[in-house]
């Protein structure tokens, strides 16, 4: 969602949907795994809203849905793709949006070729380093910036020779070269629609295996559903995002609602539906390898020298990332203090620098490779719940220390004596080198602090008791531990003791235990002005060191010296939106790119979806949410050539954070597989790709190596050994790898045992009987698990071949109240490029009768799965 | 006068309730009990584990929790929970939860016990150690790196914003870039 709108976050707020006309969602099984959620998806049904639920399994969203639409796992690109060809090809685009919003109208380079034209690749493509150069998907005559999206690949970052950046290209605020008639043959639109010419309904049903007539009703109940009086919304979750294409599957159903005019309007938008209580904010604040806080990139070992250049290459010129010098700057301040001034850099060269992909599946190949020797696993269970489990116990087993803090002694801290692979043998206690610290953690009703939820919305928990023994937060450990290393580094000779020795780490404690004060860190994170006082948005911002903030994105969460974000205010008491309950990034908006529920001229699009307008008497924007748009700004507003930053944006042009400020259906910088999506088969899958030659994504990552093979294709030979699609999915009653929830008498009761979904008929094929074991293997490893034969999973056809499917709830492990395999065991490591996450769902197994082998028997089992498919010739 | 001191009967013809559906058939044992969270304290809270958000009341006692239970004032769950958050209270009372630090040697086959302070400092030895051992100061064609790669990180996606902020405020201090979540997987 950030490289086509500019920021990596929903759009929209669950209580919106109830406002829905049409609601899809795909990739997510919503009534199960987000309840209660999913009362506004059956608020807008009751309203009369149509719902659909795409997805291979019947569920209990597709059973209150008022159509579901089974297809193959892996094929949603083709299907989204299916969609996009219905709109174009019947032109039932929102025109009025398109032409104004998106850029739709933009011409592109001469030398730009299509996936189309050239068997599935892009023009840029290098088959010698499997990646792309990015020139030829830049607008004709302008230089663009990913506003969000990839930035740790240095190519992405180098400047086209000739291009001119915004601030000189952008005519009267728009991009030079653009055609409102949409029909250059050369224009995004026009791109588009050759792009998508070949997924007609005929080709989509095959690939998905679904019936032609479902993509028909589904397009046509988004065009039906969407409009000036009409909206309609996306809703997806994991089923999405963890595949080799996981992104380019967002992107497509971003095409389809910047198409049909759906973002930033009530009832429209993608509302992404994550599993864990605050993980969009610890994107947010990220506690990831490529980012610094509110989204700025970390420094990168090729491209920034020094502050200059980095703001320099990272900062767009026109947008809201024009405005990067403040947003460093202040970080900076907030993490160095006094020590930070204008003539060191405000300290720049004291943060480290990235050289590539450094994210969690790269440590654990350095961990197994012997270069990474230390490893926090905080709240966290690898040796359960990150993909090819069996691999990170591995890597821990090579460690030489290791932290892991949790309520109860999980997996990954037990894995050197209860591991899989201790009872097999190939791992022995006495030989493993890690020395670990397993720490009790404490509750989230033992300390105070605020989550994002899924609605970027931070919300406050207050401390209701102390936690018992040693139990103690995380940020009174890592105060702590911060607090005895800038100690330590004080005495002792250390290298580069600098940004320790200046960091800035005096938060009040409090009680007994000396807990640091979580208001003061949050005071932090929203930052102050030149004389303290804490910032009320982050227009405030200097980029002279006069500001400090710890992320910019959440400045104005301390406004007026008032925790916004335990504000709660009863919603029976507020309007629908509920602008008093909690604080939502950016500056409280509820909706996102809400300038465009107005249009061009700044009126509702209609009277029924009437959201945010301009007043044209007081001169401002004004409407039911906080203006995502500066407030003055007059919808006719022409910048001028050379304006800068948010004045370089016009008044039409609703995304500020882009430097063209459009909707972007055409990606010209942020992403490195494509600047729109195609349909590419699974890493593992058991067809061939039915429109290209090129069969699975050519710029996904893989890891070939021992206990990470991948299983073989159907254009390999040996295609054929492992037949069956496995997915893997939650249910409502875990969370997980079950650290939360197999610790739970009630939960685990509900949910005790690990068990396979398969349908009658494969069931008839292996001879597995309801309620008896199966075992089921991948060329990783083997599990088993109960059958359960049911109605809810049937076989696909595919292109004349009939498809079978094994799905797998994935939260067990060794311990806990309830214990089983580990599905996540069978996983193998195989990575989106753009984001680094595992394609999880969609691979292929086998599946036969009766229960695993057991002790010393599984590597001589998996050594056979190994022979018959030719492995060792592979890897 | 105390209405129960009379034959249920009695207060049955003579009271408000003729029809002895409430007060008239009450028991005085069935009057005197309360909801175990009478008189509880109320501390606001959020659900610990989806990211749909939905708003929790902890009720505190004695400065224990007895109960956890759906807020009503909450606009995005009003009132809800789903089977996890309604097990809130089991989570944070879960037989299994441990609350010492607990400590196995290199080659060890079990567990030894640590006192907290020991293990904050031990483990502050180890960080150090293992910055000094595994530093990046250039990469071979000389840019600059200032990074310690021995060390990676992989934290939940259940913690809490300030907590994450700490977390990469520090580790970018010492130079660990191996810094990842939840929302990688």
């Amino acid at each position: 969602m950030g490289t086509s709108f500019g920021r990596g976050g929903a759009t929209t707020f669950q209580q919106d949907l109830q406002n829905s006309d049409c609601i899809v969602i795909m990739g997510s099984n919503m009534a199960e795994n987000h309840p209660v959620g999913f009362q506004w998806v059956m608020e807008a049904r009751e309203r009369g809203a149509q719902v659909i639920h795409v997805d291979p399994r019947f569920t209990r969203t597709s059973a209150v849905a008022t159509k579901h639409v089974p297809i193959r796992a892996g094929s949603d690109i083709a299907f989204l793709g299916g969609i996009i060809h219905y709109i174009l090809e019947n032109d039932r685009a929102f025109k009025e949006y398109v032409v104004n919003y998106t850029n739709a109208p933009v011409i592109l380079r001469e030398d730009f070729k299509d996936s189309e034209e050239l068997d599935g690749f892009f023009s840029g493509w290098h088959p010698d380093t499997n990646g792309y150069t990015f020139e030829t998907w830049q607008y004709k005559g302008m230089q663009m910036h990913g506003a969000a999206g990839q930035r740790e690949d240095q190519s992405l970052l180098a400047k086209v020779p000739g291009l001119k950046p915004g601030e000189d290209a952008l005519k009267n605020g728009e991009p030079p070269n653009m055609d409102k008639t949409l029909q250059d043959p050369r224009c995004v639109y026009q791109v588009l629609k050759r792009h998508y010419a070949r997924y007609t309904p005929e080709t989509v049903a095959r690939i998905c295996g679904t019936d032609p007539q479902h993509v028909i009703d589904v397009a046509e109940a988004l065009c039906a559903n969407s409009g000036r009086e009409r909206t309609s919304a996306f809703c997806y979750s994991v089923a999405w995002t963890q595949h080799t294409t996981g992104v380019q599957t967002i992107r497509g159903a971003a095409i389809i609602q910047l198409l049909l005019g759906n973002i930033g309007r009530p009832g429209g938008g993608i509302l992404a539906l994550r599993g864990h209580a605050s993980i969009q904010g610890s994107t947010d604040i990220p506690t990831l390898f490529n980012l610094l806080p509110g989204y700025v990139p970390m420094p990168h070992a090729l491209a920034h020298d020094d502050l200059k250049d980095f703001i320099e290459s990272e900062g767009a010129k026109t947008g809201s990332w024009g405005n990067m010098d403040k947003y460093i700057v202040s970080l900076l301040k907030a993490w160095f203090g006094e020590r930070a001034s204008e003539k060191n850099d405000f300290c720049f060269d004291l943060l480290p620098r990235i050289s590539g992909d450094h994210s969690t599946y790269r440590s654990i190949m350095g961990m197994l490779d012997g270069t990474v020797k230390g490893f926090f696993c905080i709240g966290e269970n690898p040796a359960v719940g990150s993909a090819n489990s069996g691999l990170h116990r591995r890597a821990m087993a090579n460690l030489d220390w290791l932290v892991v803090r949790d309520f109860s002694e999980i997996e990954s801290a037990s894995f050197w004596y209860d591991a899989p692979e201790i009872e097999s043998g190939e791992l022995r206690t006495e030989s493993i080198p890690t020395e670990v610290f397993w720490m009790p953690a404490a509750a989230h009703t033992e300390k105070d602090g605020s989550f994002t939820n899924t609605q970027r919305l931070l919300q406050w928990h207050h401390k209701a008791v102390e936690p018992l023994g040693d139990a103690r937060s995380e940020l009174w450990f890592y105060y702590h531990l911060g607090k005895r290393i800038k100690e330590k580094i004080a005495q002792q000779e250390e290298p580069f003791s600098e940004p320790v020795a200046f960091l800035t780490w005096n938060y009040p404690e409090k009680g007994e235990t000396s807990d640091p004060d979580a208001q003061a860190v949050l005071r932090e994170i929203n930052g102050w002005d030149a004389s303290g006082k804490a910032l009320s948005d982050s227009n405030s911002l200097k980029s002279d060191g006069s500001t400090a903030c710890g992320c910019w994105i959440y400045c104005g969460c301390f406004k007026d010296e008032v925790n916004q974000t335990a504000r709660r205010k009863p919603g029976t008491e507020q309007s629908w939106v509920a602008p008093e309950w909690a604080w939502a990034w950016p500056a409280n908006r509820r909706i996102i790119y809400n300038r465009a529920s107005a249009d061009p001229q700044g009126k509702p699009w209609s009277e029924r979806k009437k959201y945010v307008w301009w007043d044209e008497e007081n001169g401002e924007w004004t409407g039911h949410d906080v203006p995502d748009f500066n407030k003055t700004k007059r919808p006719d507003y022409i910048p001028k050539t050379g304006a800068k930053a948010e004045d370089a944006i016009a008044g039409w042009h609703p995304f500020v954070m882009q430097d063209d400020g459009l909707g972007w259906l055409f990606v010209p910088a942020g992403i490195v597989d494509g600047p729109l999506p195609v349909h590419y088969e699974p890493h593992e899958s058991p067809v061939q790709n039915a429109l290209y030659s090129q069969q699975a994504n050519p710029c996904r990552q893989e890891f070939p190596r021992t206990f990470n093979e991948s299983n073989p294709s159907p254009s390999d030979e040996h295609g054929n050994v492992f037949p069956f699609v496995l997915h893997t999915y939650r249910l409502t009653e875990h969370h997980t790898a079950g650290g939360m929830s197999r610790t739970v008498p009630h939960l685990s009761e509900l949910q005790p045992e690990f068990f396979c979904e398969v349908s009658p008929e494969l069931a008839q094929l292996r001879g597995l009987t309801h309620r008896d074991w199966a075992t089921i293997f991948t060329s990783r490893a083997v599990v088993e698990a109960r059958v359960m034969v049911t109605d809810r999973v049937k076989p696909m056809h595919v292109d004349g071949k009939t498809l079978h499917s094994v799905g797998l709830p994935y939260h067990w492990g060794s311990r806990g109240l309830v214990t089983g395999d580990s599905a996540n065991d069978l996983l193998g490591i195989t990575l989106d490029p753009n984001v680094h996450i595992q394609e999880t769902k969609g691979l292929t197994c086998d599946i036969i009768s009766g229960r695993r082998p057991r002790g010393k028997d599984v590597p001589g089992f998996m050594n056979a799965v190994r022979t018959r498919s030719h492995l060792e010739n592979r890897t | 006068m105390n209405d129960r001191a009379l034959w249920p009967v009695l207060r049955q013809a003579g009271g408000k309730d003729p029809l002895a559906l409430g007060s008239a058939a009450q028991s005085q044992r069935t009057a005197d009990w309360k909801a175990r969270t009478a008189g509880a304290k109320v501390v606001k809270s959020i659900c610990p584990y989806c990211a749909v958000g939905c708003g929790q009341k902890v009720f505190v006692k004695d400065e224990k929790i007895v109960q956890i239970e759906g807020d009503p004032d909450s606009p995005i769950s009003r009132g809800r929970l789903c089977p996890k958050g309604s097990a809130t209270l089991s989570l944070v009372e879960s037989p299994l939860r441990e609350y010492h630090v607990k400590y196995r040697r290199p080659f060890s086959t079990h567990w030894e016990e640590l006192p907290l302070e020991r293990a904050m400092e031990m483990i502050a030895d180890r960080v150090l150690k293992t910055r000094r051992e595994t530093w990046e100061a250039k990469d071979d064609d000389g840019n600059t790196l200032n990074r310690c790669y021995g060390i990676a990180h992989l934290g939940g996606a259940t913690l809490d914003n300030e907590e994450n902020y700490l977390m990469k405020k520090l580790y970018t201090a010492l130079g660990v870039v191996q810094v990842e979540n939840q929302a990688r997987l």
